[in-house]
């Protein structure tokens, strides 16, 4: 709103042609940000300013900016998403900043998202987890009237706690040694919890535990980092849940 | 032209147990043999490709984001009905279907409703099997809620984010096939063109977002399930990707576009905040279960703190106009509603451009825990966009464009008429008439993805030969050719304003002109301006970087271009529908209490359009309605 005060910010941000390019840092100014702007549409504005003036604008992935599709990935300040607690970028807002401040801007980093372009990375390793394993494996038609399988409410939020997950991949960029056990663990443990993913569940953790490996992804060694950058507050309870279906899972 | 819907006839409850019958099949051994392309992975997209791999088909699935799991399907929050009747209220196929057909405001085809009606249980059964966690009850049985239009509770849900639980479910089916190799998966490919060879669909034209490329693939059919195109008002609350490019391509290439006038609005979205807004964000309808909407009865007092002002000053319009439904009354309804108090200078906020959505009533009643068990995700988001506490003060709400029920038109196979062209889901014009209900449109996605599609794809393919993969036919060349032509004068243009600034203005002629309420000077008005700012666009649009390389100035300018070609054709649609019905509301169409008025006698027809060049007039082709099982009647939701 205009009778708002705006705010000038300088960015500093990660400018890469392509995938093996060195990239560096550059510098913008960030003009007549409100409180009200997303973290985005702040970007928006800078881009604007950027292609009125002849330089290319900077490359990020979105698109729902409403928290839910996961595409929204850049480390602000040294935070995944930013630091706000259960927020994505896109729905971290410019009141969480003031005149004045200084923000870097980075992709995520990790060996398993190699860099597109700029701020944009390729998160493919999060699909082949899932490939691996995270499903029942029915058809489509000839199954159970859904009442037929009873669900205790306590285990169906547990399941659904789990399920959370937006894939957008800031566990991994969180973690020290880019370890990707929270996505991994939400899916094993959302499926490891109903019983209709029992009959599958030591196949699935062995085989998407192997693929999270394959893929580059480090180990856990409880830093926690990922819990704490996840935008839909996961919690790393589920990765020892992953643990303890990976050591029954040796003896089925 | 006539156009024929080919539905089967008969009586109704037996009409899709006798149509699969009729259906030719394809039988295994040669199911390995036809290539089906799917574009987009939504709810629609990914259940049609799963389904499809797994029967044997070999698919080639298409998406313009980094992953299949992130389709806008994910965003809806809400549910999914399904005429289970586990509540015992008196629900039934026929009651789901009743209630789909007026709150379409009879402009919906009866047998596909019936249709959507009977595979909703399907549904629901096929989700559970996946492994998507429903809401509970503590006995451990699928629970459900209230929705809009209904009076009996259908919905089932899985907190604030059922498209989400339901999309990942659909996803990970179509991982499963992808694992398998039945469904080749190409991400981050926008779709841009629609390869006809003698008149039959035969592949497609992408481009590589990430290095640029054209790319041509070719199968036996090709299913659009590409979403909606209310992004031409450029704010909206579809995720930013979201366009009518894959649809307006396949419009030129001669398929029929139906009912693009019938456009929903929303009425429980968070206000706009400033001009540089990118989107707007949705509040599921859901919120109307236990809040009370309002504004004040004095125009004196829209500046107070809502808790200044007392009871008997405030106007719960939608209870005092609808009683029977009150805060349930459909959402075209509620968004008028809304739009009228703030013309009449009682709407709040900045602006005066919102309404209140008020917990306090229920908090007392249910307490702040239920609240917040019910709506926890949704009070968060609400406070992290606007800085404002729920359950402290009431919510600002205000409506927003968010679904088109228009769309390609479809016969009851869900065939275009182009041959071997299918759409699927909300590209397609089919079961939401003129008005979808809440928690629809994630029933007919999915519907029309595991339960439609793979049953009426092998109709069509039964007919013809396989033709391989191949892409040496001249078409495909001269399509490349046509796309690459296209973006590189895009490119060239480097002109002086911006791609969002076009699509700012042209969302201002759209929104004006053809929102909400609309009339003949206004619609008008809008088909004077379109035109006028394409060729702007044409001559004066900035397009920054190369086509070779990953652009995202580039895939706007070329979304931008199609939603000016197509804005022209919404509202020529607009002007020619001489009614209001559902999402489509004409100011000289109202009756005395201001509801709308149908015209019944003229335009109980789907309208059909086919392109014919930008610069000469569509030419309109009607397929008549016809109401056996549920009689036409005013809809009334008082």
């Amino acid at each position: 709103m205009s009778d708002h005060k705006t705010m000038t910010l300088t960015l500093i941000v990660w400018r890469q042609k392509k995938a093996n390019d060195p990239g560096k840092f550059e510098t913008y100014t960030a003009k007549n940000i409100t409180e009200h702007h997303s973290f985005l549409e702040m970007l928006d504005c800078v881009n604007e300013d950027l292609i009125n003036s002849g330089i290319e604008p900077i490359v990020f992935d979105h698109d729902c900016r409403e928290g839910i599709c996961g595409m929204c990935s850049q480390v602000i300040n040294g935070a995944p998403h930013g630091g706000q607690d259960r927020t994505t970028v896109c729905q971290l807002h410019m009141r969480k900043f003031k005149d004045g401040d200084t923000i870097y801007i980075e992709p995520w980093r990790a060996r398993a998202f190699p860099i597109i372009k700029d701020l944009i990375v390729d998160r493919e390793a999060l699909d082949k987890i899932i490939q691996a394993g995270g499903y029942t494996s029915c058809h489509t038609g000839g199954v159970p009237d859904g009442n037929t399988i009873l669900i205790p409410k306590p285990i169906a939020e547990e399941a659904t706690d789990a399920a959370e997950c937006i894939g957008c991949g800031a566990c991994v960029a969180g973690c020290p040694n880019g370890a990707a056990m929270l996505f991994t663990s939400a899916k094993v443990s959302q499926l490891a919890l109903l019983p209709q993913g029992r009959p599958e569940a030591a196949a699935r953790v062995k085989n998407m535990t192997a693929t999270m490996i394959e893929c580059g992804f480090g180990n856990c060694t409880n830093h926690y980092e990922c819990q704490a950058a996840c935008p839909k507050g996961v919690n790393v309870k589920f990765i020892a849940r992953m643990n303890r279906e990976f050591i029954k899972a040796q003896f089925a | 032209m006539i156009l024929d819907g080919k539905c089967p006839t008969g009586p109704i409850e037996k009409s899709w147990d006798k149509h699969r019958f009729d259906l030719k099949l394809v039988n295994p051994a040669n199911k390995r043999k036809y290539n089906i392309i799917v574009v987009g992975t939504g709810l629609a997209g990914g259940a049609a490709a799963a389904s499809l791999g797994e029967l044997g088909y070999n698919v080639q699935a298409f998406c313009y984001q980094d992953s299949p799991r992130r389709a806008h399907s994910i965003a809806a929050q809400g549910g999914i009905n399904a005429a289970k009747n586990y509540p015992s209220d008196g629900d039934s196929i026929l009651r789901l279907m009743y209630d789909t057909i007026k709150g379409g405001d009879f402009r919906a085809r009866e047998a596909d409703v019936w249709r959507l009606s009977q595979v909703s249980n399907n549904i629901i059964d096929q989700c559970v099997a996946q492994g998507v966690p429903f809401g509970r009850d503590y006995a451990g049985y699928l629970d459900n809620r209230s929705f809009g239009g209904a009076q009996v509770s259908r919905t089932f849900y899985s907190r604030g984010e059922t498209g989400q639980q339901l999309l990942l479910g659909a996803y990970s089916a179509l991982s499963r096939q992808i694992k398998l190799g039945s469904v080749k998966m190409y991400n981050r490919r926008e779709m841009l063109d629609l390869v006809v060879v003698d008149g039959v669909a035969k592949g497609i034209t992408c481009r590589n977002l990430i290095t640029g490329e054209y790319e041509s693939y070719a199968a036996d059919a090709v299913c659009l399930c590409t979403g909606g195109y209310v992004n031409v008002f450029y704010l909206s609350t579809n995720a930013k990707g979201c366009s009518v490019t894959a649809n307006w391509k396949a419009a030129k290439k001669g398929a029929f576009f139906a009912n693009p006038c019938y456009t929903q609005i929303h009425p429980t979205c968070i206000p706009q905040a400033g001009e540089y807004q990118s989107k707007l964000t949705l509040m599921s309808e859901s919120l109307r279960n236990d809040g009370r909407i309002w504004v004040p009865k004095k125009k004196e007092d829209v500046g107070k703190r809502p808790e200044q002002i007392p009871e008997e000053d405030r106007d719960y319009y939608l209870e005092r106009k609808y009683p029977s439904f009150g805060n349930l009354a459909p959402r075209d309804i509620s968004s008028r509603s809304a739009k009228e108090q703030c013309d009449e200078g009682r709407g709040v906020g900045p602006g005066g451009r919102g309404v209140y959505l008020d917990y306090a009533d229920s908090i007392k009643r249910l307490s702040e825990k239920i609240i917040c068990e019910r709506y926890g995700n949704l009070f968060e988001m609400y406070e992290r966009i606007t800085d404002d506490n729920a359950y402290k003060t009431p919510m600002r709400i205000y409506p927003a464009p968010h679904y088109a029920m228009g769309g390609l038109w479809v016969d009851y196979n869900l065939m275009s008429n182009i041959p071997g062209l299918f759409v699927l889901g909300e590209a397609n014009f089919s079961v939401h008439g003129a008005n979808r209900l809440g928690a629809s449109a994630l029933m007919q996605g999915l519907s029309d993805g595991y339960f439609v599609i793979p049953y009426t794809i092998g109709g069509y393919l039964a007919t013809v030969k396989p033709s391989g993969t191949a892409t040496d036919n001249a078409e495909f060349k001269k399509s490349v050719d046509d796309v690459k032509k296209s973006t590189d004068k895009l490119l060239s243009i480097n002109g002086k304003k911006t791609v969002t600034e076009f699509h700012r203005d042209l969302g201002k002629i759209m929104w004006n002109n053809v929102g909400m309420a609309r009339s003949k000077e206004s619609l008008t008005e809008a088909i004077k301006q379109i035109p006028v700012l394409r060729e702007e666009f044409w001559k004066n649009v900035k397009v920054t970087g190369t086509g070779a390389e990953l652009n995202q100035q580039l895939e706007n300018a070329g979304r931008v271009a199609d939603f000016l070609e197509f804005g022209e054709l919404l509202a020529r649609d607009a002007l020619h529908r001489e009614e209001s019905c559902g999402g489509h509301f004409r100011v000289e169409h109202q009756l005395p209490d201001g509801e709308a008025k149908r015209n019944d006698a003229d335009f109980t027809y789907v309208g059909a359009w086919e392109y014919k060049g930008n610069d000469k007039e569509p030419e309109l082709h009607k397929e008549p309605l016809k109401f056996e099982t549920i009689h036409l009647a005013v809809r009334s939701y008082k």
